[in-house]
């Protein structure tokens, strides 16, 4: 068998891990992040690219380099040598993509815990709501702030993002985002945000599944008919940026877009000045396919009411929490 | 290991004339014989590849520009929705299933499959499903993606999407069929002295696949049925409207779909266990730790569907939980990989169409490979989710590993089925065209859906049309592509060199008989004088020279 000389090899290993290395903070491939959750997630694409292009020019290398140096020459009709395997080889090429693959999973939850996704008021099912009677009651008792049972991504544990959220209704219908903010009671097909300030959106649709997904984020979440989702996020720079519907939804999938525009306070105030003449009308009711006209917080609302916890009382709750 | 058998049976005089030979018109009849279906399914996976493939290139022009000029919106979703299911159950599994059929038995030392009524049947649902899947287009196809999730596919057109959820039934039921098949025969009918660890990779890696096949397909049966009680009785088992649950079909859909990419990639994994080693002159690197990954794929690809679903309505820990499963599964196809690797290092390597085209599928399949390990990780699936980046992955795992396996498998096995070589220039140039054009396809599809590009669109943002007008060139290449092989195959068939019984001085089985194969396949029962991999036994290099010549010495004496 041809081994290269040990230098060649560990030269060629020593090029390939810089290579990799470079390669994976300089890849160029994903938009801003226009967050911090954004931030992290391409600290986890990075690293997972940076041993991507690793193990490609390995096995890459090995494939161009056989290729070249073990052509059978003309006339040789004979064969290589009988190498049947080799244990410890074997034992080394199990044991290696065994511990990157751990240290990958573990990466990924804590990265995904701190996105909020293992949140236990985001990341619970609530179920189709039509289940809501009988199966919630117990829930709802425990957690009078029952918007946040959804799935999705929550609260990010280690933020301050579960303070004084900006709660945003969002609807997907075919082909548009209907965006409804409970406070003021503006109703629009474009989305406006204060920057650094975190915005829980209260997700579902009134036709068919659609996937609420911020490229600039870094986050995506189904929306579906007759369930909430859930979906919390603090952008930290100020730009537009688009809304992307990621789930075939019919003909016209890929014209169901509009903008995500992070504002500074007082552009954002004054832009919710200028919408409030919009009626308060629930424009849940007028899609057809909706079949609970109620939404969570309405039907929930008594239920809440009783027990005596408003969002006030959490908020104090939520950062001793977390300590 | 050496040793002969004895056949109690008259033999016939070894005289090709005598045995019956095939007719052309046996190939378009209910035939019995595994080596006539096999090409069957062969033939006929080829012809609604083309169909797919024509089908892909209306797309690939239509998103040349990011108005939806070129074809209606409306159109375009049928040709996406019927570009996946005809490639997917139409060209890749009845391929596979094409090899599975002409190969088991002959890799065993059978004379035909447990049972050629039922493999008969299995063939022959699949043109009816074909044509009903095809007769959609004249009444308004299917539209709502391979997936056909509800509520969408239960309002986009209803005559389409029945039709489809028939010929999915069909078509299901004819893969069942077949894995019942070749479970049974490699199981049940080996040749007396072959035990399972000296039976061919491929036939290990069909074992693990039917396997699959079982298991799935029926969920995806039930998942169908009810869609089609909603969609036509009104029911609501997935509907939201009437109290319904999507999320549960997606669960039920995946539970076979994710498994089924196993069943459209371990077959090839298998051939390319095959063909390896044979143009490296090399034993296959590592023989049970291929055969075990296979199985393990098998197992772990049960345990994984939800990561299909990382985005949609799935719990937190749940996605954490499918994170995991999906990671480990890179460990067995590393495995494989770079036992292949090792394959082919150092051996003696013949790169003919056959062998360049594993290569190629080696180094394709490890881009797909690794982006599947970077898209289990949920935080960044759940950005590419839906995206280009997804159909770079996918096209990578199904087209980089599937097709040019599948390509290398035609190649490799062409002068068994037909008894002639095929034209190596026109092989080679049939490759270079199919590696160019299908990296030129599908690699900027990653930054695309990075970049945020979502999939399965008409109509799309401007910035990202330079990157779309490249992989359009690239598909028009790879459609180009078809054509020297074409010409190559219709030319060997009559014109190619003729190609002795075993013209790649292979050890399988299926080498040991004519080429064609005659009828029953061997003219005498075959001897496993060899394991199927044990290459270089007879150089100088080893030193067990005296086992050698012990065992031809036992040979003789008992022949």
């Amino acid at each position: 068998m041809n081994i290269p000389s040990s230098i060649l090899t560990l030269i060629a290993g020593v090029v390939m891990t810089l290579v990799s290395l470079w390669y994976g903070q300089n890849h160029g491939l994903l938009p801003i992040a226009a967050s911090n959750d954004a931030g992290d997630v391409d600290q986890l694409f990075n690293f997972m690219m940076t041993i991507a292009t690793g193990l490609f020019l390995l096995v890459e290398g090995v494939l161009v380099y056989s290729v070249i140096k073990f052509r059978r020459q003309k006339g040789d009709t004979t064969d290589g040598p009988p190498i049947e395997g080799n244990v410890p080889l074997e034992i080394v090429w199990t044991a290696i993509p065994t511990v990157i693959v751990f240290i990958l999973s573990i990466y990924s939850f804590e990265i995904y815990n701190r996105m909020g996704g293992l949140d236990p008021m985001a990341a619970g099912d609530s179920g189709p709501q039509m289940a809501h009677a009988h199966h919630h009651g117990q829930l709802v008792a425990l957690n009078p702030d029952q918007q946040n049972i959804a799935l999705g991504l929550g609260i990010s544990p280690d933020s301050k993002q579960g303070v004084n959220p900006l709660e945003i209704k969002v609807n997907g219908i075919q082909y548009a985002w209907v965006f409804t903010y409970p406070e003021t009671g503006v109703v629009s097909g474009e989305i406006h945000v204060p920057v650094d300030r975190p915005v829980a959106l209260n997700m579902t649709a009134g036709d068919v599944i659609h996937a609420f997904w911020l490229p600039e984020f870094r986050i995506k979440q189904d929306v579906i008919p007759g369930r909430e989702t859930k979906l919390v996020f603090t952008p930290n720079k100020i730009g537009q940026y688009p809304v992307v519907c990621a789930e075939l939804c019919g003909a016209y999938h890929g014209g169901m877009k509009t903008q995500l525009y992070v504002q500074s306070e007082a552009d954002y105030q004054a832009w919710i000045q200028e919408n409030t003449f919009a009626s308060n009308d629930e424009e849940n009711q007028s899609v057809a396919m909706n079949p609970t006209p109620n939404t969570d917080a309405e039907f929930l609302a008594p239920y809440a009411a009783d027990m005596g916890v408003n969002r006030d009382t959490l908020a104090q709750l939520k950062p001793a929490e977390s300590k | 290991m050496s040793t002969t058998i004895e056949r109690n049976a008259p033999i016939a005089p070894p005289e090709h004339d005598q045995h019956p030979q095939r007719k052309w018109q046996d190939y378009f009849g209910f035939s019995t014989d595994h080596k006539v279906i096999g090409i069957q399914y062969l033939v006929t996976a080829f012809f609604f590849y083309f169909i797919g493939g024509a089908l892909a290139e209306v797309m690939r022009t239509e998103l040349s520009t990011p108005a939806p000029d070129f074809v209606q919106p409306e159109f375009y979703n049928q040709l996406l929705t019927m570009h996946g299911t005809i490639m997917l159950f139409l060209w890749i599994i009845p391929a596979g299933a094409a090899f599975a059929n002409y190969l088991i038995p002959l890799m065993i030392g059978a004379e035909d499959m447990a049972f050629p009524r039922l493999n008969a049947v299995a063939f022959w649902m699949i043109p009816p499903g074909g044509i009903l899947l095809m007769s959609s287009f004249f009444n308004g196809a299917p539209q709502a993606g391979w997936t056909s999730y509800p509520p969408l596919s239960l309002v986009s057109g209803k005559s389409g999407e029945e039709i489809w959820i028939l010929s999915i039934l069909l078509l299901g039921t004819s893969s069942m069929f077949g894995a019942i098949n070749f479970v049974t025969t490699i199981l049940l009918m080996r040749m007396p002295d072959m035990d399972i660890h000296s039976m061919p990779l491929f036939c290990w890696s069909m074992l693990a696949t039917s396997g699959l096949i079982l298991i799935g397909t029926p969920v995806l049966g039930a998942a169908l049925i009810l869609l089609s009680f909603d969609l036509i009785a009104g029911t609501a088992f997935f509907n939201p409207a009437g109290g319904g649950d999507p999320i549960v079909y997606q669960h039920m859909f995946w539970f076979y779909s994710h498994p089924a990419v196993y069943i459209m990639i371990l077959p090839f994994f298998g051939a390319i266990s095959e063909i390896l080693p044979v143009h490296a002159r090399k034993p296959i690197f590592g023989y049970r730790a291929i055969a075990y990954s296979s199985l393990a794929i098998s197992f772990l690809g049960l345990i994984v569907w939800a990561h299909h679903m990382f985005s949609s309505g799935t719990p937190g820990w749940l996605r954490m939980f499918f994170m995991a499963t999906t990671m480990i599964i890179a460990v067995p196809t590393g495995i494989k990989v770079f036992s292949w690797c090792a394959t082919i290092w150092g051996g003696k390597l013949s790169l003919n169409s056959a062998f360049i085209f594993a290569v190629g599928f080696l180094s394709s399949f490890l881009i797909g490979g690794l982006s599947g390990v970077m898209l289990a990780s949920v935080p960044f699936d759940i950005h590419v989710h839906d995206t280009y980046f997804i159909v770079a992955h996918f096209h990578y795992v199904l087209f980089g590993g599937s097709v040019f396996g599948l390509f290398a498998a035609v190649y490799h096995w062409f002068p068994k089925m037909t008894g002639r070589m095929v034209n190596e220039t026109l092989g080679q140039i049939h490759f270079v065209m199919t590696f160019i054009g299908f990296n030129i396809t599908f690699l900027p599809m990653h930054q695309l859906g990075l970049q945020g590009m979502n999939r399965r669109i008409a109509l799309y943002d401007p910035q990202f049309q330079t990157l779309n007008i490249v992989c359009t060139i690239g598909s028009y290449i790879l459609a180009l592509s078809s054509f020297p092989f074409i010409f190559n195959i219709l030319w060997s068939l009559s014109k190619g060199q003729k190609a002795g019984r075993n013209p790649w001085r292979a050890l399988t089985l299926e080498w040991q008989t004519a080429s064609p194969p005659i009828i029953e396949n061997f003219e005498e029962a075959p001897v496993l004088w060899a394991g199927p991999y044990d290459y270089g036994i007879d150089t100088e290099s080893i030193d067990g020279n005296e086992d050698v010549e012990d065992m031809l010495a036992e040979v003789t004496a008992e022949g």
